[in-house]
């Protein structure tokens, strides 16, 4: 398969064989160095396929290959240059902070990892909380630990579900600019799945709208919020979302 | 297994010491039964042995051969499964299975927080009834060395099965991981010899590397003899029960995966 960040071919995921595909034949290039967004409304087959990007989840169909390698063949070897964030998966509560960084410098095999682990205390003002435990942390702190994991062996692609959800708008900010950053500086590509339409539009220069497990648009933030003859993403969305025509494109 | 699979192996049993290290109770928890049964055994083997015969002294000393004994398959089996436990309990194994963490190297590193548990939880215990009650877990030779590896390796033979249940079933399988051992007691004969069961039964205790050491044991004790048969046997049943124990654990693995159970094993 291609050396894309992500090629997913016909992606296809049901959970019963009589019920209804979770993800139907998704199929999409993202190249090496992009921000992309993946957009749908609850249960639209959002998790579902970053599930399956990182292996966790087995396809019913179709392939996937990250940094060029199958995942159905060799996800380790992918897994290692890859990180993922959510903030449903929580790190480990009752160990400190430098202590959970040390566990994944170790299972991805970061050379130097203590080096790593300042760098990221600087970079993600972690300094005062690498002695606390995970668990003690505020809402905020523990979204900038998950970052901190997720960039700890530097991925070259980096899955991320709701990166800043729960996060008042100071913090978010904070983080949205750190992702900025860190993509201009490493080249990273970054694969966003998001509620946040705002965020969506300021970081991402491609946005794939899911419904029902199916593309039902894409391009750019502007260039969808052109086609649909609306104001912003948002608007966009719940045309989609609501099932309304097209204003412009129809 | 390569630097960097040993490396991944140490981070997951890192993750664990770092958990005892600021965690007392847990620490305390390990030691705690283990002492505990080697008291009420101990005071039952000086019963025994007040009576003053021979043959009472001796089976005092099979029964808390047996009792400690029988603590190193329990300890194994449940540092296994509990430390398995702590990952789904955190919610932290979404973070674990997407990281290159292989399935043999996480258990690889099951086992190794299974040996560290044993030892921290049983060497008191086995000290203590030195101290207490003059019983030398030794006295058997160095042969008690092999009978406590036989039993280990069973313990991860049954904590591979639970842990392929908790695939299967999440959190909701999590009794068996405090359980299962309690129900194959009966069987492995840790007090008494295969022969004392049922004819019918005695087949399926002798499928049991337990029943061979425990057999094995009262051999060392008391006739001052290696039962090099049980031995033998012990170690080909711990090795075909850890190799159908393990095509069980990658089965349900895979099976996780098809299903998704991955994503939300803690529900």
């Amino acid at each position: 398969m291609s050396s894309d960040a992500i090629h997913a071919e016909a992606l296809t995921k049901r959970y019963r064989t009589d019920g209804p595909p979770a993800v139907d034949g998704l199929t999409f290039r993202m190249p090496r160095g992009a921000t992309w967004g993946l957009l749908g409304g609850n249960g639209a087959g959002k998790t579902t396929t970053i599930a399956m990007l990182l292996g966790l989840l087995v396809p019913s169909g179709g392939r996937v290959a990250c940094l060029g390698h199958d995942m159905a063949r060799d996800r380790f070897e992918a897994l290692a240059r890859m990180n993922f964030s959510s903030p449903y998966i929580a790190l480990p509560a009752r160990i400190s902070v430098a202590e959970n960084l040390r566990v994944y410098a170790h299972l991805y095999d970061v050379p130097q990892a203590e080096r790593r682990i300042a760098q990221l205390a600087e970079e993600l003002q972690l300094g005062e909380l690498l002695d606390r435990p995970a668990g003690e942390l505020s809402a905020g702190q523990k979204t900038r630990v998950a970052l901190a994991k997720a960039l700890i062996n530097q991925p070259e692609l980096l899955l991320l579900d709701e990166p800043t959800a729960s996060l008042d708008p100071d913090t978010g900010d904070w983080v949205r600019s750190l992702l900025e950053r860190y993509r201009a500086e490493s080249g990273c590509a970054i694969l966003l799945a998001s509620h946040n339409m705002a965020e969506v539009e300021r970081l991402c220069g491609h946005v794939l709208m899911l419904k029902q497990g199916r593309v039902v648009d894409e391009g750019s933030p502007a260039a969808l919020v052109a086609k649909y003859g609306r104001e912003d993403l948002e608007q966009v969305f719940l045309d989609i979302a609501r099932g309304r025509q097209r204003a412009v494109a129809a | 297994m390569n630097r960097a699979a040993l490396r991944r192996v140490w981070g997951l049993v890192y993750r664990h010491l770092a958990l005892y290290r600021r965690s007392w109770p847990r620490l305390l928890e390990l030691m705690y039964w283990p002492v505990l049964q080697m008291v009420v055994w101990g005071f039952v083997t000086s019963y025994v042995a007040g009576i003053q015969t021979n043959a009472a002294g001796l089976a005092a000393a099979a029964l808390l051969g047996g009792a400690l004994l029988w603590e190193v398959a329990l300890r194994g089996q449940m540092g296994f499964s509990i430390s398995f436990l702590e990952e789904i309990w955190s919610r932290n194994l979404g973070h674990v299975f997407v990281s290159p963490l292989r399935p043999r190297e996480l258990v690889a590193a099951l086992m190794a927080m299974s040996f560290i548990r044993v030892v921290v939880g049983v060497a008191p215990a086995v000290l203590l009834a030195w101290l207490l009650y003059s019983f030398g877990l030794f006295r058997m030779g160095p042969v008690v060395v092999v009978f406590l590896l036989a039993l280990l390796l069973m313990g991860w033979a049954v904590a591979l099965g639970v842990t392929s249940l908790l695939l299967r079933y999440g959190a909701g399988a999590e009794t068996l991981a405090w359980s299962v051992l309690f129900g194959i007691a009966p069987i492995s004969c840790v007090f008494y010899p295969v022969a004392v069961l049922p004819a019918w039964l005695q087949p399926v205790a002798l499928a049991l590397p337990a029943s061979h050491v425990f057999e094995g044991m009262r051999a060392a004790l008391l006739h001052e003899r290696i039962a090099w048969g049980h031995l033998g046997w012990a170690f080909v049943l711990d090795a075909a029960w850890l190799v159908a124990m393990g095509w069980v654990f990658m089965r349900q693995f895979q099976a996780a995966r098809v299903k998704g159970a991955l994503l939300n094993i803690g529900e």
